[in-house]
């Protein structure tokens, strides 16, 4: 157990360097852009040099990379050439933001799909089964972006009941809470989609099990058998799927945050990639990463507690 | 070879919702094949008269954009730019997945842990930011939709494949393969990867679904396919803005697209349930 955390640490390090790398190799691909970006098309050649020097970006790649591997390790992410202001405190600001929605989300998600896929896993090709797998694959199908327009449609302009912006200030007409019920419900029917077809897989494979058979012939009732039996061993693989979907909603809530103009981490590194402000792009990525391992690490640790005969 | 497929179109035939998705697709695949002689106008060309009524009439039947091209034509031009796209994409990480799936699986050692350590790497990594940094990074183009798209899939067709040569690596079949004298990529691509063909052909149309997705996401946060080329997540982008006045003009690629992905995921249900059956 021990060894296997230290040997998790390590890998996740590891990775961390080899991302950062990725991302400050691949900004070296087309050097001098920043400067012109900052200075805009009106500047000279001359002044562009400059600052390209007074930027340090002269100097070698490996010295660079070596320096800002030193300055994170210092707690400095640098300063973001777009949002003029250090990289932590846009970052935090817009991933405290992003947190909130991804935090919501998920407590929608997961008691619904999980209610969702166990309802359509427990009789096989029944009419319910059909209805359900039919509904969350349309859901999964339909792409974010269409779906959010879908409902602005519906919602916003035909019936306009809802905000269709979400900025995350009180405004005149629409309070904050309002604001949050569009990209919840966009995230959602997505998500759910997918996950109610996983936990329908994994109940259809327990339902066909010896076990649930001797369990309904001895005369249990089948909600019985449901919930005592087959509910657990059915969520234990798609757990670290459910899990998963933590990573996805931090770093794939970008769609949502545009179409409601909703400012998190998502729209940061968006206009931080296109502006190449390579700062934030740099840090962003680290908290991407991060993320994603934990969560793996998480799921790993999880799943032995749920199921323990299996070792790591 | 033929008659295997013909016999998965027979059982997809008995699945109603893989008819369904093969309508869907089949639908969309005629419409981008027969663009230039079905498209009733050039899809880019700009009529500023029309913005004044751009609902739809006799003349432009789904009506006109907020530029005042015609919305069908450039939903007919689109699909044949998602569909060539996508698949392209797909194929790429199929066949690079496949390749280095059958090579891990089968040497093993070192081969194998540096090659899904990379595959890790790359899967730790956020798809969405991926193609952030890479798309702003070279530029929005087919060719680099294609590229990163089949890199960052590979990784995950890679473990599919490992896992069924893993399987079957140590059957009497394949020792006699070998002990005939066959060389090694004969083993690989003749013995041991038809297991995978179930699996790989499945998760091919769920993959060609998701790429649908992902390059109708570039489109709408602007990083997608150049413009003023018919791009379904371009034409949801440039008209959301007007969505108050004209809702016609983004709700129609948004029903486009979200109904190809529909067909792919339904084909690819329709497939499994063939598989499962047959």
């Amino acid at each position: 157990m021990a060894r296997y955390l230290l040997r998790q640490s390590l890998n996740i390090l590891l990775t961390l360097l080899a991302v950062t790398f990725l991302v400050f190799a691949l900004n070296e691909l087309t050097p001098g852009d920043v400067a012109r970006k900052l200075l805009g098309p009106y500047a000279t050649q001359e002044q562009v040099d400059h600052l390209f020097r007074e930027m340090g970006l002269d100097r070698p790649l490996l010295v660079r990379y070596a320096e800002y591997v030193g300055n994170v390790l210092r707690g400095d992410l640098g300063t973001s050439v777009i949002y003029r202001q250090p990289v932590a405190d846009v970052l935090l600001d817009r991933l405290g933001n992003t947190l909130l929605l991804a935090a919501i989300c998920f407590a929608v998600i997961v008691p619904l799909s999980v209610a969702l896929g166990v309802l359509a896993g427990m009789r096989e090709r029944s009419p319910l089964d059909r209805g359900i797998s039919v509904f969350a694959s349309i859901c999964a199908s339909i792409p974010e972006f269409a779906m959010g327009v879908f409902m602005l449609a519906i919602f916003v302009v035909w019936l306009g009941v809802l905000p269709g912006t979400s900025p995350m200030r009180a405004t005149a007409e629409w309070p904050v809470w309002m604001q949050f019920v569009l990209p919840v419900a966009v995230v959602t029917l997505y998500d759910a989609g997918y996950l109610v077809s996983m936990i329908r897989a994994s109940m259809v494979e327990v339902m066909r099990q010896p076990f649930v058979r001797t369990a309904v012939l001895k005369g249990m009732p089948f909600h019985r058998v449901v919930t005592r039996h087959a509910m657990r061993n059915a969520l234990i693989t798609p757990f670290t799927v459910i899990l998963l979907q933590l990573n996805y909603l931090v770093s794939g809530l970008v769609v949502v945050e545009t179409l409601f103009a909703y400012p998190g981490f998502g729209r940061m590194m968006l206009e931080a990639a296109l502006a190449k402000d390579i700062a934030v792009v740099e840090a962003g990525a680290l908290v991407a990463v991060t993320v994603t391992m934990l969560t793996q690490l998480l799921g790993d640790l999880g799943y032995m507690k749920l199921d323990p005969r299996i070792r790591i | 070879m033929i008659a295997r497929a013909a016999a998965t179109v027979a059982l997809l035939g008995r699945s109603p919702v893989g008819c369904l998705g093969a309508a869907i697709v089949l639908f969309w695949a005629a419409m981008g094949i027969l663009a230039p002689w079905l498209a009733p106008y050039p899809p880019n060309r700009i009529d500023p008269a029309l913005i004044a009524y751009p609902y739809p009439t006799a003349a432009n039947w789904l009506g006109v954009d907020q530029l005042g091209r015609d919305i069908l034509s450039r939903l007919m031009w689109g699909a044949r730019t998602v569909l060539t796209v996508a698949p392209a994409a797909v194929l790429g990480a199929a066949a690079l997945g496949t390749l280095l799936g059958l090579v891990a699986g089968y040497k093993g050692g070192a081969v194998d842990s540096i090659l899904m350590r990379v595959g890790d790497t790359l899967l730790a990594f956020p798809k969405i930011i991926l193609y952030l940094i890479v798309i702003a990074r070279f530029g929005a183009s087919a060719f680099n939709i294609i590229a990163v798209v089949t890199v960052t899939q590979a990784p995950i067709i890679a473990r599919i494949v490992r896992a069924v040569t893993l399987d079957v690596k140590n059957r009497d079949y394949v020792a006699a393969a070998r002990m005939r004298g066959e060389p090694t990529w004969f083993v690989l691509l003749a013995e041991i990867l038809p297991n995978a063909r179930g699996p790989l052909v499945v998760d091919f149309f769920l993959r060609l679904g998701y790429t649908v997705i992902a390059i109708g996401v570039l489109g709408f946060l602007g990083i997608g396919l150049p413009p003023p080329d018919p791009d379904w997540g371009s034409m949801i982008k440039e008209s959301y803005g007007t969505i108050f006045v004209w809702p016609h003009m983004t709700l129609i690629p948004a029903l486009a697209v979200s109904s190809l992905v529909i067909g792919f995921n339904f084909l690819a249900t329709g497939l499994r349930e063939a598989s499962e059956d047959g």
